[in-house]
């Protein structure tokens, strides 16, 4: 008897708790507004709009390659399965063309959608809840005057109990805190822009910052590196490995142009970044540049002094430079195995007489072998970067077809020990069997992001 | 150092430095001129070659990783009496005008087509991004790719007497 009752008391118990989460857990639909998608904004927003998508990078989640801008359905994956990317063109079926600009707003400040479902956050909505009701006003203007396209999402693949979606507003309770960050008033207002843009809309913790178990951001190592895509997102705090230090200059020119003489060119998912933050204003790059080699902060002595050497060393280079495109590298043959493959097959561009962009980053000034794991490196020599559609671009041939495994391995060995003074990479021949499988996904695209491709007609419409 | 290669199915002992790239030894040591020397940076595609079934740039690949690996050039595609489908398409369409960038093109047609025989238009214009061509003939590439599709089909497919005889 007493035990029927302990246990009645215990059910009830999880009932009442499962009902209070239930209730914790429940947003109201917001109902449908039938004339949202046919609403007309005043172009100047519009126009702003289309500036603050470019900061939120959003058109690099929400378009597959090659089929219209912002119709969704990309899949990203995630430790913990993949999700596929919504339609956010004003399509009243499929996108968001029956959500009025309270719906989108909460989206962006809550993570929630129309009809009150919580949000997985790969929709960074834990920094796009810092963007301004004015911004998002913006933002929406552009989204809802862009071309609908009928594009069903696809359903995520995500293991059970993940695809229950009140879970999330657990997630939120521990990692999300909602709401703008009020301006520090020591700080200078170009300061002040920069964090705004970067830990709001440019959403850039999101790749550069780690992630603990539960996929969120951990705030204790901001900006410390992170990887997206199969890509490593450099530390850019502190800890960046960047044999010249970033400073305000380096970084705004990089981000204006997408490549830097003494850091090389961005590619990857940063391609696509720096492609889109060409739509700024140059007072937005420098105002990012400020903020984050503020992060970064001022390098040790010794650094800086490195620093100098090299920059003595590669400007006095740069003078003697040619457009003579053959290097004068002797071709030595004998050393070590990684070495006879780098003088072969390497040396000759990334040795070479040409500048950059379109020679190859002499290794003295790479982050990418000074970091922590060589992902990066590994991606760009199996797979290349592949030449941006229709202009002129970095380009790096593909090795795949060419090195083993074991050969791979080997170069990077050499590499590490010649330009870096951080220790010895391992397990390298497996990483390098894995990426050329594809049991560790790595996204390719071009140097500029495939979206901008003249044959996007979607994209193009802008 | 002697390495020896294989190339459109014969071996040959090559005296050479392992560093120095295919194509140098392809043109200069075995007279095969059909890959061309075009920017020598692994950017124009006009050395493409292909190396067990995939197109590699052959101004950018050191002999010494081809040691037991087969090489297929241009001239190993047919010859002039009996033209292989690629160039029977090539010359059918007069792809070319220079020419200079032809042997790649086929050759990273040829790497393509061994893989699907009937690829869509994207990928022919995927297989071919690392190709440049300069005259413009771009149009009639992709057409005569195309077409060597189609005829590399029909000489697969049984003959209408074909199913009798057996």
């Amino acid at each position: 008897m007493w035990a029927l009752k302990a246990a009645i008391v215990f059910v009830a118990a999880i009932f009442l708790a499962a009902g209070a989460f239930l209730v914790f857990a429940w947003r109201s639909e917001i109902p449908e507004d039938a004339t949202a998608g046919e609403a007309s904004f005043a172009p100047e927003l519009v126009a702003r709009g289309a500036q603050l998508a470019a900061v939120g990078n959003c058109i690099a989640c929400h378009t597959v390659p090659g089929k219209p801008a912002f119709s969704g359905g990309l899949a990203v994956p995630t430790p913990f399965g993949t999700i596929y990317s919504t339609n956010i063109t004003p399509d009243r079926d499929t996108g968001i063309g029956g959500w009025n600009e309270a719906a989108f707003e909460r989206a962006m400040r809550e993570g929630v959608d129309r009809a009150g479902n919580h949000l997985y956050p790969a929709f960074p909505y834990d920094h796009f809840t810092r963007v301004t009701a004015q911004d998002n006003r913006a933002l929406y203007a552009f989204l809802m005057t862009r071309a609908a396209v009928k594009a069903e999402a696809t359903e995520n693949e995500l293991p059970f109990p993940l695809e229950f979606r009140p879970l999330l507003a657990g997630w939120k309770l521990l990692f999300l805190r909602q709401g703008e960050v009020e301006p520090e008033a020591a700080r200078s207002e170009e300061w002040n822009r920069g964090r705004y843009l970067v830990e709001g809309l440019g959403h850039c913790g999101a790749c550069h910052t780690p992630r603990n178990a539960f996929g969120a951001e951990d705030r204790d190592r901001h900006f410390g590196g992170g990887e997206a895509e199969g890509w490593q997102a450099y530390a850019i705090n502190p800890d960046s490995k960047a044999p010249i230090p970033w400073d305000e200059q380096s970084l705004a020119f990089y981000l204006r142009n997408g490549w830097h003489e003494f850091h090389g060119v961005s590619r990857g998912p940063m391609a696509e970044v720096t492609g889109n933050l060409s739509l700024l204003p140059d007072s937005d790059i420098a105002a990012i540049a400020t903020y984050v080699v503020s992060v970064m902060g001022d390098p040790t002595p010794e650094r800086a002094q490195r620093a100098a050497e090299l920059r003595e060393q590669f400007e006095a280079d740069r003078l003697e430079q040619t457009a003579d495109s053959q290097s004068s590298v002797a071709l030595a043959s004998g050393g070590q195995a990684g070495e006879t493959l780098y003088l072969a097959a390497c040396a000759n561009c990334h040795q070479g007489a040409r500048r950059q962009p379109f020679g190859g980053l002499n290794f003295e000034l790479s982050t990418a072998v000074n970091a922590p794991n060589p992902q990066n490196i590994v991606n760009v020599v199996l797979f290349g970067l592949p030449p941006a559609d229709g202009e002129a671009s970095a380009v790096m041939p593909a090795f795949r077809h060419i090195l083993s495994d074991q050969q791979l391995a080997d170069l990077l060995a050499y590499m590490r020990e010649s330009f870096s003074d951080e220790p010895a990479w391992s397990g390298l021949v497996e990483q390098v069997a894995n990426t050329r499988s594809g049991a560790y996904k790595v996204t390719i695209r071009p140097s500029d992001g495939i979206e901008r491709a003249p044959h996007n007609v979607g994209a193009e419409e802008e | 150092m002697t390495i020896s290669l294989t190339v459109n199915g014969s071996s040959h002992a090559i005296d050479a430095d392992p560093a120095t790239p295919l194509l140098y030894v392809l043109r200069d040591d075995l007279g095969l001129n059909g890959a061309k020397y075009g920017c020598g940076l692994g950017q124009c595609g006009s050395c493409t070659v292909v190396v067990d079934g995939e197109a590699v740039l052959s101004c950018m690949v050191p002999i010494m990783l081809l040691e037991g690996r087969e090489v297929t050039t241009v001239e190993g595609l047919g010859t002039i009496d009996e033209p292989g489908p690629l160039q029977q398409a090539f010359i059918e369409l007069q792809a070319a005008q220079c020419g200079y960038c032809i042997p790649g093109m086929m050759m990273s047609a040829h790497a393509l087509l061994r893989r699907k025989a009937q690829p869509s238009e994207e990928e022919i214009r995927e297989a071919l991004t690392t190709n440049l061509c300069r005259c413009g003939t771009h149009m009639r590439i992709l057409a005569a790719i195309r077409r060597a599709g189609e005829l590399m089909r029909a000489a697969s497919l049984p003959g209408p007497d074909e199913g009798r005889t057996g």
